[in-house]
């Protein structure tokens, strides 16, 4: 009798438990995946002191290399499971892809509240990366899609002990592309390796050429091969692809250079066994990890030409996005005006070395991180043109202009390659 | 109960025994396989909910247009064809040696089976330590130097007359474990009588092997045939950790391709597509190999 009194006590005691209300927590939690390994421990701190602030918790969720967290977030776009707050990796085309699909909330009121008071604390040219100009060739309504969290600028190295050691001065990098090559030679006799730079990865070599692209012919012409108006035949390219031989000729490129993946390039520069390297500014974290006493300066790529300014790849360097379909977004919102806010982004700024996205916290920052902001004056990228190039055409000069190190191509037969493929896309987009 | 109706009752419960097995493998298999075969007729970004039927386009594109496509096939085909001759007769020769009375056996068969499950990654990075010059130990350089051979130094992994057969060696270095593993399996169940049979006959080593030997293990070799030509062809990740990617199109294979079109294009159906097509030639070859063992046998 005893045992079935004790049962019939538990069963109350479970019923009663069962019955009970939910305890409503207020706060919603808002979640937010990346995929910024370096970046993760800091966000951590902030995600933190974000909650003892505010209650509102945090949860920043790392899904690294970055080729795995872009199918993951491509994955959960097709199963509409994105987080609140997620960034994108890839190409213009991708970010209104997922905007078309309803998975990216437009930001631009949230920008414009308060006398445009967020948007202002931007650099405009990291803002950009983000923002669809009106007319888009992407159909995208105009307006402000992601936030940045920082910028960058990929620009060229050089280490001031092997310029010593060469018998140049340190406090003088070359300027022009013809003093570059002139250093060569004198890299080739002291048995050193010259410019180093991830070119296996192929997207590096794309950023230089269209540097150089933009150096000769000017943005307006640059465009126009896109828009189909100029081809890649014409001198001009020729040109840019003959860059890439010089260099080469020169003596100025590193051995074994187009299958240099950019962690080896990141070693070499930073073990002092390369005088230059071609890296984005995050490099001045991953060689303060490497070589805290590496002595080294951050320069534009020397001129080809003095027709048009030098220009570089630069703007955001990662951005957040809400998603438009969470329930958290008006919280999610608040977290990220407060991330790109001045003390936050400074802090971030100091603990990972990156350059901050809120144009305010410049002051404190390392002379060599400085020099790579100097460069945000210069900065253009492909998301903020407006137009895209076919990815096969990208994929063809690419290829071509490793073609042209190894010396298997000359730079015409690059350029009509390219140019072939170019026409078959077109006519493959007329055909539509 | 009619004997009609027993049947319908013994073939119903039949049915429903493998019912589970037969929806298991369907939800796994078969409509993943439809599915992307369905998708590979679309032209579709991977992102937006919409798509574009193109019908065959893709396929079409693939097999008048795309040439990196069927370069890429050739150098998986290249590296197939060194992993089935170099690196086969290399697993079935050590594996002959370890399967006769030798000292320290057993202490062989562990070391051969260490690369095969060694990650990709790993043995890639490795490797690419030993060979490069400049961002490595320049281990293969300083023999050739220290054997008399300078004029063979160069950078194996970025020089396009080498780079492709440097992937194929080191992709035979860490795939002959399994090879040696099976061929290993496959010696130890031959009967040691025939051996001794055959001694007794007056063979000598070289006819036992030949009559013997590599008679009875023809079903293991084309086992060991097959899954060299799926694991070959399939190769990327030690591409990606030796050379970057597909270096101008040396080192291009079927997989990378598929991961372009995806990723780097973003073109999903096209990539689906691919997938099919390469799918298929693989089911041809080891149709083909399969036929072939048959008509050995």
């Amino acid at each position: 009798m005893w045992f079935k009194n004790i049962l019939l006590g538990i069963s109350i005691l479970f019923s009663a438990l069962g019955c009970s209300g939910q305890k409503v927590d207020s706060k919603p939690t808002i979640t937010i995946w990346h995929w910024m390994t370096d970046r993760d421990a800091t966000f951590q701190d902030l995600a933190k002191k974000y909650e003892t602030l505010t209650g509102v918790k945090v949860n920043f969720e790392l899904y690294a290399p970055s080729d795995a967290y872009s199918q993951k977030i491509r994955a959960a776009a097709q199963g509409i499971n994105l987080p609140d707050v997620f960034g994108i990796l890839g190409e213009k085309r991708d970010f209104a892809s997922f905007i078309k699909a309803g998975h990216i909330l437009d930001l631009t009121s949230y920008m414009e509240a308060n006398n445009n008071g967020w948007k202002n604390s931007f650099f405009p040219k990291a803002l950009a990366v983000n923002e669809f100009a009106a007319g888009n060739s992407y159909g995208i309504n105009p307006g402000t899609y992601g936030v940045p969290v920082d910028i960058m600028t990929i620009q060229m190295v050089y280490n001031k002990k092997l310029f010593t050691q060469l018998g140049l001065n340190p406090s003088r990098p070359p300027k022009t592309l013809q003093e570059f090559l002139d250093i060569g030679p004198k890299i080739q006799a002291a048995g050193m390796q010259g410019l180093v730079s991830g070119w296996g990865e192929v997207w590096m070599i794309d950023c230089l050429a269209n540097d150089y692209a933009f150096n000769i012919m000017g943005k307006d012409k640059v465009m126009a091969t896109i828009r189909g108006q100029v081809p890649y035949t014409d001198p001009d390219w020729v040109k840019v692809f003959s860059i890439f031989k010089q260099m080469q000729d020169s003596g100025v490129l590193a051995k074994g250079l187009v299958t240099m993946i950019n962690k080896s390039a990141e070693q070499l520069f930073a073990n002092e066994k390369a005088v230059f390297a071609f890296n984005g500014s995050w490099c001045v974290n991953v060689y303060k990890g490497m070589n805290p006493n590496l002595e080294y300066g951050a320069i534009l790529p020397p001129q080809a030409s003095d027709k048009y300014p030098m220009s570089i790849w630069g703007g955001a360097g990662s951005s957040f996005m809400v998603n438009a379909r969470s329930k958290n977004k008006e919280e999610a919102i608040k977290f990220l005006v407060w991330l790109t806010g001045q003390d936050q982004q400074a802090y971030l700024s100091r603990a990972t070395n990156n350059l901050p996205a809120n144009k305010n916290c410049l002051a404190k920052i390392p002379e060599v991180l400085a020099q790579f902001a100097r460069g945000m004056e210069y900065a253009t990228h492909p998301n903020v043109w407006g137009v895209s190039e076919f990815s096969l055409v990208i994929e063809a000069f690419d290829r071509g202009i490793q073609s042209i190190i190894i010396g298997e191509k000359t730079p015409e037969q690059v350029a009509d390659e390219v140019q072939k493929v170019k026409e078959r896309e077109l006519n493959k987009r007329r055909a539509k | 109960m009619t004997h009609k109706s027993m049947k319908l009752k013994d073939t119903l419960e039949n049915y429903t025994f493998v019912l589970p097995a037969v929806t298991i493998f369907s939800i796994f298999y078969i409509i993943p396989f439809i599915w992307v075969f369905q998708l590979g007729l679309f032209d579709w970004d991977g992102i937006s909910f919409s798509k574009t039927f193109v019908g065959l386009a893709n396929f079409k594109e693939i097999f008048l247009q795309d040439k990196n496509w069927w370069q890429s096939m050739w150098n998986a085909g290249y590296i197939t064809l060194i992993a089935l001759t170099f690196q086969n007769i290399l697993a079935f020769m050590l594996a002959w040696a370890c399967d006769r009375e030798m000292r320290m056996k057993n202490f062989y068969r562990v070391i051969f089976f260490i690369p095969p499950v060694l990650s990709e990654v790993v043995v890639g990075m490795a490797w690419r330590f030993i060979i490069n010059d400049i961002d490595g130990a320049n281990v293969i350089n300083r023999t050739l130097t220290q054997m008399g051979f300078p004029h063979l130094v160069h950078n194996w992994l970025s020089d396009p007359n080498t780079a492709l057969t440097t992937v194929a060696i080191v992709h035979c270095w860490k795939g002959f474990g399994w090879g040696f593993l099976i061929f290993l399996a496959g010696l130890q169940t031959i009967p040691r009588e025939l051996y001794e049979a055959a001694r007794v006959d007056g063979a000598s080593a070289w006819q036992s092997f030949k009559k013997v030997t590599i008679p009875l293990m023809i079903p293991v070799m084309v086992l060991v045939a097959i899954l060299t030509v799926l694991g070959t062809m399939q190769v990327f990740v030690l591409i990606v950790s030796l050379v970057g990617g597909e270096f101008a199109g040396h080192t291009s294979v079927p997989v990378l391709r598929i991961l372009a079109s995806m990723r780097g294009s973003s073109r999903f159906g096209y990539a689906c597509a691919q997938g099919i097509t390469f799918g298929l030639v693989l089911i041809i070859i080891s149709f083909i190999q399969y036929r072939f063992s048959k008509k050995g046998q």
